[in-house]
C-alpha cells in the first residue's frame, strides 16, 4: 500500500515539567516541551515550520494550556503550516494532521503539542460552572450526570453486566499502571497500590472507584513530525516510522447515543488503523492505551482486537499479561491513572521512549519495535501504530 | 448555588419545556417514522425535512446506570442513580437520566421505568421512576 504514512518520521520528544498545582503560566509549560522536543531531535528552533496541537487555544478551566497561536508568540516562528482543533480524531488527530501536512510537502518539521494545566485552573476557579449548556452536554449535566465518570461508568456497568467483567480485573489496570509509574520518576503517584487499597477506596460513581480515575495535573508533552528525507538532518538516525493512523469515525458522536457495550467512537479508529498495516495485533510490543478510567483501558485492549469482544476482563486479570514483561505491556509510564492526566500526549511520549529504548527501569525487555497508542474515545475517537525498522 | 441548565433554543425548546405539561416528547421522521434524538434539522436516516414533534408514553427500560457518590453541585447530594434508558417506542433513543424514588441499591438493568420531571431554570430535565410508582 502506498500511503502518507510512509513519509514521515517522528524525530523528537520532550516534556515540560509534571505536577500538581505547579502555579506556572501554561504557554510555558508548553514551551518547555517543545524546545525540549526540537532539542531531542538535534534541530534548530528557526527549522520547525509547522504547529499542530490539541484541542486549541487556552483555555480557562485548564483543558487547554497552549494553542497554535499561544506558542507561536513565544517561539516567533514562520510556520508554513499550522492548526489546532477538536473535531479530529482525538488528540491523536493533532498528529495526524502533522503527518498530512509532513507528507503533503507543506512542512517539513513539524511540532504537535498538548498542554493541559487542569489541577492549576482548580484552584483558581472556585465558583459555579457555566450555567447554561448550548453543545452535546445539554443532554448529560442538567441531569445530575456531570462527570465523564459518571457517563463511563455506566457504560462500564453495562460491560460487567453483559460479560460479567470485575472491579478486580478493572482494578488490575490500575495496579499495573502504578507498579509502572513506581519506576518512572516522572509520574505523579509513585507509591505502591494494592488490590485492597484500590477495592476500598472511596466510590467515585460506581463501578468505579478513586483507583479507576486518572489525575488531573498540570504539564505539556511535544513531539517533531519530520519529513522522511529531512529525519536525516535530526539526530536521530532511527526514527520512528507512523505505520498507520486510525481515524474513522462510524459513529454519532455521543456518550448516551452511540455504542453501549463499547467505550463510544473506538472501534471505527481501531479498524481503519489495521486497515491500514500488514501488522497484527500479534506484532505490537508495547500498548499505550488511553486510561481515563480503567474501563477506557479495558475497552480499547478488546476494540483493538488483542482479545475478542467482552473478554478483556479476563485478558487484564491478575496483572501478568499486561505488566512490563508480560505478553503485552500495557502503559508503562503509568499511564494517566498514576503518571497524570496529560490528555492523552504522555502515551505517544511514552511509546516513542520504548521503542528508542530509553524507558530506564520501566523499559520493556527485549527491544520493542512496535507500539500502538490511542485516544481516549468518547467523541472522537484515534489510534496510531509506531514502528522502528 | 444554581444547577446547570440547558441553553433553551428554538430548536431545542419542544423538548426541554415538554416536561411543564408533563410529556415527553421528540422530534419524528413524518416519511420515515424515524425518532431522531439529539434533535436534527433533518431525518439521518432518509434526509426528510418533514420533521413533527411526536409525543411519547414516557416509558422505558434502563440499558445500563451508575450510582454516582461524588458531590459535584451542592444541589445534589450523593448518592444518586444515573441511568441511560430506552425510550419505550424508539429502544434506539436514549436518555441520560436520574432514577428516583427509588433506592440506588434497588437500580437494575432491564428495569422498566416511567418518566417525571424536575424544573431547573428554563428547562423541565426528565427523570424516571420505578413503574409503578
Amino acid at each position: 500500500m502506498n500511503k502518507f504514512e510512509d513519509r514521515v518520521r517522528i524525530t523528537g520528544i520532550g516534556l515540560s515539567e509534571i505536577g500538581r498545582r505547579l502555579d506556572r503560566d501554561p504557554v510555558g509549560l508548553a514551551v518547555d516541551a517543545c524546545l525540549a522536543a526540537i532539542a531531542d531531535a538535534g534541530l534548530q528552533r528557526t527549522e520547525i515550520d509547522g504547529l499542530s496541537s490539541h484541542p486549541g487555544p487556552l483555555t480557562l478551566d485548564g483543558y487547554s494550556g497552549a494553542g497554535v497561536q499561544d506558542v507561536l508568540g513565544v517561539l516567533n516562528l514562520a510556520p508554513r503550516w499550522f492548526n489546532s482543533g477538536h473535531e479530529f480524531a482525538g488528540h491523536i488527530g493533532a498528529l495526524v494532521q502533522a503527518a498530512l501536512a509532513v507528507a503533503a510537502g507543506l512542512a517539513r518539521h513539524v511540532l504537535v503539542y498538548r498542554c493541559t494545566w487542569e489541577s492549576t485552573a482548580q484552584l483558581r476557579q472556585r465558583e459555579a460552572p457555566g450555567l447554561a449548556i448550548a453543545d452535546d452536554y445539554q443532554w448529560l449535566i442538567p441531569t445530575g450526570a456531570f462527570s465523564p465518570a459518571n457517563w463511563i461508568g455506566a457504560l462500564a456497568t453495562r460491560h460487567m453486566h453483559r460479560y460479567g467483567t470485575t472491579r478486580e480485573q478493572l482494578g488490575a489496570i490500575a495496579l499495573n499502571a502504578r507498579a509502572n509509574a513506581e519506576r518512572n520518576p516522572r509520574a505523579i503517584y509513585r507509591q505502591p497500590l494494592t488490590m485492597d487499597e484500590y477495592l476500598s477506596a472511596r466510590m467515585i460513581s460506581t463501578p468505579f472507584g478513586l483507583y479507576d480515575c486518572d489525575v488531573p495535573c498540570d504539564g505539556a508533552v511535544a513531539l517533531v513530525v519530520s519529513a522522511a528525507d529531512a529525519a536525516r538532518d535530526t539526530r536521530r538516525p532511527n526514527a520512528i516510522h507512523v505505520e498507520a493512523v486510525g481515524t474513522q469515525s462510524t459513529q454519532r458522536w455521543s456518550w448516551d447515543n452511540a455504542d453501549l457495550d463499547q467505550l463510544p467512537i473506538i472501534r471505527g479508529a481501531a479498524h481503519s488503523m489495521w486497515s491500514r498495516t500488514d501488522l497484527k495485533p500479534r506484532d505490537v510490543d508495547v500498548a499505550e492505551i488511553y486510561d481515563g478510567f480503567t474501563f477506557n483501558c479495558l475497552s480499547w485492549i478488546e476494540a483493538l482486537g488483542f482479545c475478542a469482544e467482552g473478554e478483556g476482563g479476563p485478558f487484564v486479570e491478575g496483572g501478568r499479561r499486561i505488566a512490563l514483561d508480560g505478553e503485552l505491556p500495557v502503559n508503562t509510564h503509568g499511564g494517566q491513572l498514576s503518571a497524570g492526566r496529560l490528555q492523552g500526549f504522555s502515551f505517544l511520549y511514552e511509546a516513542c521512549v520504548q521503542l528508542w529504548g530509553e524507558a530506564g527501569d520501566r523499559q520493556v525487555p527485549g527491544a520493542p519495535k512496535v507500539a500502538v497508542t490511542t485516544s481516549g474515545g468518547g467523541a472522537p475517537g484515534g489510534a496510531i501504530l509506531f514502528r522502528l525498522d | 448555588m444554581v444547577r446547570p441548565h440547558p441553553a433553551v433554543t428554538k430548536e431545542n425548546a419542544f423538548f426541554w419545556t415538554a416536561g411543564a405539561e408533563g410529556v415527553l416528547r421528540f422530534k419524528r421522521c413524518t416519511e420515515c417514522a424515524l425518532y431522531v434524538h439529539p434533535p436534527q434539522p433533518r431525518c439521518p436516516r432518509c434526509l426528510s425535512e418533514a420533521i413533527e414533534i411526536s409525543e411519547v408514553s414516557g416509558k422505558a427500560i434502563v440499558a445500563t446506570y451508575t450510582v454516582n457518590h461524588h458531590q459535584w453541585h451542592p444541589e445534589l447530594p450523593p448518592p444518586y442513580a444515573i441511568a441511560i434508558v430506552e425510550i419505550a417506542e424508539a429502544p434506539y433513543v436514549r436518555l441520560t437520566a436520574r432514577i428516583v424514588n427509588c433506592a440506588v441499591e434497588d437500580v437494575v438493568i432491564g428495569m422498566p421505568v416511567t418518566v417525571l420531571f424536575e424544573q431547573v431554570g428554563p428547562a423541565w430535565i426528565p427523570m424516571f421512576q420505578p413503574e409503578g410508582c
